[in-house]
């Protein structure tokens, strides 16, 4: 077998451009399955992942899949918006702590999720720098959102304007960052924390201003005043960031019990609770939805696979394809090394060990193709993990 | 010894029809075969390698006769008795000389490719001329230097019989000159029968004897 590998070796080293060629080609019609298959599972994996550390989540009536994937991703469209009196409702139920998630904003394109201190014991989020949210216009960020905005505790953040040409629309906020979360590798470490009152202040529900009420308020900013009312008019200047001079300015405008989440993680005492619960909000008078997250991301998944069929039939029709053609190279190669076979055989050399020599530069163009493909593999799911 | 009676020989759909009622080369006799083209010559090597198979007739080389041998047996019979030199020479191109002469070892298992052949390939190259073309692959060698290293390939298994089909038929008269003398220097070294097939009437002179296919087919 040492000799047959020698001469392979020698005949694929002499007939470099084509072996290369050959390896190449076939390399590009394994990748293509490998890297589409390894892509599904990850893909599968780390949805999966997910939707069984998150049993249950509730939000307005509508598109499951949107919620459920506003709720764990903070990805898609923003649900049809529940009130906090629905979280209070969810609460006062008795069978769940309900962790609710406002995350209908951005800051320099990555998501603000408005929450509560709960949501970070329930995900076993942990803090690699700074400190915790504190205040209002405190934010936390996560690992991948720190290094991609640059960002450590002590810097600012602007949020981004929900609509640039809206504006009678709400300002953007300078958040504090107070603190880096540790990696955890899930859609946490994209996202910019900040508590639910925040996520309101960037709603505009909140504002802070100079004072207007007192008697020594500047005369030029109102346009009324009476015994229970003040109107200020435009030239009033917003704050625009919670600072330790003007945090007392901040008040909200409202019902609190009508201040909107997206959605919310009721987290059940067990599994009976969370039957119950679910059962509770199944009636045809119900206005919120409670979902099992791994059933709706297993839906979406049949989804997902339906398409890999597609993309299965199509790889299997480029590996008949490659093999065709591979069946044609090797037949017209022998054909052209019909006299090297011949001076073999004349030599005395038995024609098993012709065919072992053909086969050993097949296995050996075969692995190459093979190993380059891995490599490709990993290196493609490497720039995806990355990206 | 090759010795050959009663030899019939024909190819599948073809009128052509070779006959030797009787041809015998004693060891370490150097013979010429001659004849015109298509009178049988190297279809008569091919009969003694074992390559092709008679359709009636004796054929003995030393104490086998190959016919009656299987395939295997035939392989054997070649790698253990004969050495064989081509016209068009038949190296693998994309092996460099010393590997075209130590060819025989990669692809028969029955032989052992030790530090003892290599030395002999190397003291074959040194006595034909080419040890300072060693390196190259059969490309970049002249002609003469092509059918020198297809000679020292097939005298490397040191075989008692050579057979070699019209080796100096693509080379010029230096070259052809420089081959012949090597071939009849290392045939008499190791005591080998030589049969050559040639048509150039002017080397038959320096054979021991020169068989002419058309006579002894008649």
């Amino acid at each position: 077998m040492k000799q047959v590998c020698f001469l392979a070796w020698q005949s694929l080293r002499f007939n470099r451009l084509q072996s290369v060629i050959l390896i190449f080609g076939l390399a590009v019609a394994l990748y293509l399955p490998l890297a589409v298959n390894g892509l599904v599972a990850r893909y599968q994996a780390g949805l999966l992942q997910r939707a069984a550390t998150t049993p249950l989540v509730a939000g307005g009536l509508g598109s499951r899949f949107d919620l459920v994937l506003h709720a764990l991703y903070f990805r898609g469209r923003v649900p049809r918006l529940l009130k906090m009196a629905d979280v209070d409702a969810l609460r006062d139920t008795g069978y769940a702590q309900p962790i609710p998630l406002y995350a209908r904003y951005t800051a320099r394109r990555a998501p603000i999720v408005g929450t509560t201190l709960d949501y970070f014991t329930f995900r076993q989020l942990r803090l690699a720098r700074g400190e915790q949210l504190l205040e209002l216009g405190d934010c936390v960020l996560g690992a991948e959102a720190a290094a991609a905005l640059d960002l450590a505790p002590g810097d600012r953040l602007m949020t981004d304007p929900e609509n640039l040409f809206d504006i009678a629309g709400s300002y953007p906020v300078n958040l504090r960052v107070m603190g880096v979360l540790a990696p955890a590798r899930s859609p946490d470490d994209g996202a910019v924390f900040v508590d639910l009152k925040t996520a309101w202040l960037i709603e505009g529900l909140a504002h802070g201003h100079s004072d207007i009420t007192g008697t020594n308020a500047d005369s030029s900013v109102v346009l009324s005043r009476n015994a229970t009312n003040v109107t200020a008019n435009a030239a009033l200047v917003e704050f625009t960031a919670v600072t330790a001079e003007n945090i007392s300015s901040f008040h909200f405008h409202g019902d609190p019990a009508d201040f909107p989440v997206s959605a919310v993680l009721p987290v059940a005492k067990d599994e009976k609770s969370a039957a119950l619960l679910r059962g509770r909000y199944q009636g045809p008078e119900a206005t919120v939805q409670i979902l099992e997250a791994r059933s709706v991301v297993e839906e979406l998944l049949g989804f997902v696979f339906r398409i890999k069929r597609f993309f299965d039939a199509n790889a299997a029709l480029v590996a008949a394809a490659t093999g065709l053609f591979l069946l044609l190279v090797v037949v017209l190669s022998l054909r052209l090394r019909r006299p090297e076979m011949d001076t073999m055989f004349r030599l005395g050399c038995a024609r098993g060990l012709v065919a072992r020599l053909v086969a050993a530069e097949l296995a050996a163009i075969g692995l190459a193709s093979a190993a380059l493909a891995l490599i490709g593999r990993e290196i493609t799911l490497a720039l995806v993990s990355l990206w | 010894m090759i010795a050959i009676e009663n030899l019939v020989f024909h190819y599948p759909r073809s009128t052509f029809t070779l006959r030797v009622p009787e041809l015998a080369v004693a060891d370490g006799e150097m013979v010429a075969l001659a004849g015109p083209s298509g009178s049988g010559k190297t279809t008569l090597l091919h009969l003694l390698a074992g390559i092709l198979l008679p359709d009636q007739g004796k054929i003995v080389v030393g104490d086998t006769q190959p016919p009656r041998l299987n395939d295997a047996g035939r392989r054997a019979f070649r790698i253990a008795t004969l050495g064989l030199v081509f016209q068009d020479f038949q190296l693998l191109e994309y092996l460099d000389a010393l590997e075209n002469i130590l060819l025989p070892y990669r692809i028969n298992p029955a032989l052992k490719l030790t530090g003892a052949v290599r030395e002999r390939a190397l003291q074959l190259a040194r006595e034909t001329g080419i040890d300072h073309r060693l390196a190259h692959r059969p490309g970049r060698l002249s002609q003469g230097e092509k059918q020198r290293t297809a000679l020292c390939r097939a005298l490397l298994t040191q075989p008692r019989c050579l057979l070699a089909d019209e080796p100096t038929g693509n080379l010029d008269s230096a070259a052809k000159m420089r081959v012949l003398e090597v071939l009849f220097e290392q045939c008499a070294r190791a005591q080998a029968t030589l049969l050559m097939v040639t048509h150039d009437t002017g080397l038959l002179g320096r054979f021991d004897r020169a068989i002419h296919l058309a006579e002894v087919s008649r």
